[in-house]
């Protein structure tokens, strides 16, 4: 992780051995060189409950991640801690990992999720196809403008949304 | 649920997914014409082609590449395959710093995951009872009526990463085991900062040790019967029986103690393990060869580990063995959910190896890479949180990988975890209604077991998930597979 006093952490997560599911660490491998002032980035295979101890350091958290469904290139929204869990044996929802992080340290932190379109996931390999190489640049686009700006702007629509099933609005911080 | 009455009057009825047990898991049950259970099975989906994918790669990459296997215990396939890289390059008897920094690094992976089990999957059944709403048996649930408890799990489970993060270099491509050494120490300043909450975790942990005794000796007499059957075990152990879970022989012993074998170079197992392909499961089911698929398998993981050892060479967790054995009189203890138990005693351990090793200047050492005669073929095997891991690996002349095989903790575990859910399911299902209290039933008895279903692929909005329908006779009848939800 980069940036330990950084007001702003970015979580990207996804395994870089199952093609498009490498999303989400290669965003914050591109933010990591980066080097935002006051963003810190941090990089795992999934998210886990210590994540909520993370969160409860920062003002701001994105969790970016591959998506199987939704807008293309990808989607962007304002993330409400979870109260009830869908809740695997290891790994943990953003949802639910804000909620932990609300519950056990009262910390509530503004969280949004940045849900890249990828299209390859059931085989292994390093490389991104060509489809998901095009939506991480203009997500890593979309996001350091808002990462320099400070204004968190929703986009695009989630796997289980259609437009008109979204309220639009200003998610700035 | 789904329920399918069949042509010779036989019901299967499917329950799926296992709730809190990552995506590819599925129990379907098979009634006999008086609603009976007469099998009850876990079918397990595994990701394919994962050997095939580490074929023609360099070896020295191997133990970063296999990392991508499993998002749940990255540390411990990055561990089992550098050990036979050791040996690939001859380097297997380890500098002493090297050795240290990798155990360090494997006893933190060993806390940090079963502190993760212990406090956010199984206090929840354990606070507040099988029974209880599912909306309340959570770790949500723990944090809201024991925030303490919680945030106890939290912080250890950070504090396991901690140890990991310095030892292998970062959490994601971890790099510090490297064939025939690590490529760093422990500076002072790492160490002291993990010194910084070690007394903490030790007090966690011996507090954690007396909530699960007390609660089982406790409710022994609901816990012994449940999902329970008699097993072999099977684990490494050191030279003098120890426990030891990073390297050592392999000991396998029935389910009255007796050595079926015992310091077995894990390099000749082979001839000692087989493994078997059933029509119905798309997972192996290994077994002791000379015992025959039939009675063959056993068990791995904590209760496996804790039964077959002679002793565990950390004071406090010796005792603490020492107290668990005495429930059985020293036999070897067939409870299945006596797994937490063994779980919290190995955590125990590993903080005690933790503190030991932080004290150790070898820490510092800067001989860190040893190598060899060259060797075209090796094992790799530790004892990862879940269980017995193996690694087996044949390089060729250009250094490329040619043959893998890995038989991981779960797979060890396979019959088991479908003997507790044909326990549980006989015990427990009348009819062929599914209830919310059998299923809180097959859900506890699965985890106790801590199977890592998890394919490290979890993309938002994706659930992964087969269903299959098989006759009596393994025929498959229907087939259908969902990728989002």
């Amino acid at each position: 992780m980069t940036d330990s006093a950084a007001r702003i952490l970015l979580i990207g997560y996804g395994n870089p051995g199952r093609r498009d599911d490498g999303l989400g660490p290669q965003l914050a491998a591109e933010f990591e060189a980066l080097a935002l002032p006051g963003v810190a980035v941090d990089a795992d295979y999934q998210l886990t409950v210590e994540d909520a101890a993370a969160l409860a350091e920062h003002e701001v958290v994105i969790f970016a991640d591959a998506a199987v469904a939704g807008s293309t290139p990808f989607y962007f929204h304002r993330l409400e801690p979870q109260d009830g869990v869908t809740f695997s044996t290891h790994s943990i929802t953003p949802a639910a990992v804000l909620g932990l992080a609300r519950d056990l340290f009262g910390a509530r932190p503004a969280a949004y999720v940045l849900g890249i379109r990828g299209y390859e996931f059931d085989e292994f390999g390093e490389t991104l196809s060509a489809g998901a190489r095009a939506n991480l640049a203009a997500a890593v686009q979309f996001l350091q403008q808002a990462l320099v700006t400070g204004s968190f702007t929703e986009f695009g629509c989630g796997p289980a949304e259609t437009p008109a099933d979204r309220t639009r609005g200003n998610g700035d911080t | 649920m789904v329920a399918t009455t069949m042509k010779n009057g036989l019901k299967r009825v499917i329950i799926e997914p296992v709730t809190r047990v990552e995506g590819h898991g599925k129990v379907s049950i098979l009634l006999d014409q008086q609603n009976k259970v007469q099998q009850a099975r876990l079918h397990i989906v595994e990701f394919r082609g994962f050997e095939r994918f580490i074929q023609g790669r360099p070896y020295w990459e191997v133990p970063v590449l296999v990392q991508r296997l499993c998002g749940i215990c990255p540390v411990s396939h990055h561990l089992a395959a550098a050990k036979a890289m050791d040996r690939i390059v001859g380097g297997e008897k380890l500098t002493p710093p090297a050795e240290k920094v990798r155990r360090l690094m494997h006893y933190g992976q060993m806390f940090q995951s079963h502190a993760l089990h212990f406090f956010h999957l199984v206090s929840p059944d354990l606070l507040f009872g099988f029974d209880a709403d599912p909306a309340i048996r959570n770790v949500i649930g723990v944090a809201a009526k024991y925030p303490d408890l919680a945030v106890q799990g939290v912080m250890m489970r950070k504090y396991g990463q901690e140890v990991i993060r310095i030892t292998a270099g970062k959490k994601i491509h971890g790099t510090g085991a490297i064939p025939g050494g690590v490529n760093k120490n422990v500076s002072i300043e790492e160490r002291d900062f993990l010194l910084k909450d070690l007394d903490q975790m030790v007090d966690w942990s011996r507090a954690a040790l007396k909530l699960v005794k007390d609660y089982t000796t406790e409710h022994l007499e609901k816990l012994a019967p449940f999902g329970s059957f008699d097993s072999s075990h099977l684990s490494l152990v050191r030279a003098d029986g120890a426990m030891d879970l990073y390297h050592g022989n392999l000991r396998a012993i029935d389910f009255q103690g007796k050595k079926i074998f015992d310091q077995v170079d894990y390099q000749q197992y082979l001839d000692y393990i087989q493994e078997e392909v059933r029509p119905w499961s798309y997972m192996k089911f290994p077994f002791i060869k000379s015992l025959g698929p039939e009675t063959g398998w056993y068990r791995v993981g904590p209760l496996a580990r804790v039964n077959a050892c002679d002793f565990i060479d950390t004071p406090e967790a010796e005792a603490a063995r020492q107290e668990f054995m005495a429930l059985t009189k020293g036999k070897p203890n067939n409870i299945s959910m006596a797994y937490h138990w063994t779980r919290i005693i190995e955590l125990l351990h590993s903080i005690e190896k933790i503190k030991d090793l932080l004290h150790d200047q070898d820490l510092q050492g800067t001989d860190l890479v040893v190598k060899g005669p060259r060797r075209s073929e090796a094992v790799g095997l530790i004892e990862a949180p879940r269980g017995t891991l193996f690694h087996h690996y044949k390089v060729n002349d250009q250094d490329q990988v040619v043959m893998a095989n890995l038989i991981v903790s779960t797979t060890n575990n396979n019959e088991p975890m479908n003997r507790a859910v044909q326990r549980v399911c006989a015990d427990h299902l009348s009819g062929h209604e599914i209830t919310e209290g059998l299923l809180n039933h097959v859900e506890v008895a699965i985890r106790a077991y801590d199977p890592c279903l998890s394919c490290a692929t979890h993309a938002l909005g994706r659930m992964p998930l087969v269903v299959e329908l098989y006759d009596h006779a393994g025929q498959l009848l229907d087939r259908r597979a969902r990728g989002t939800c």
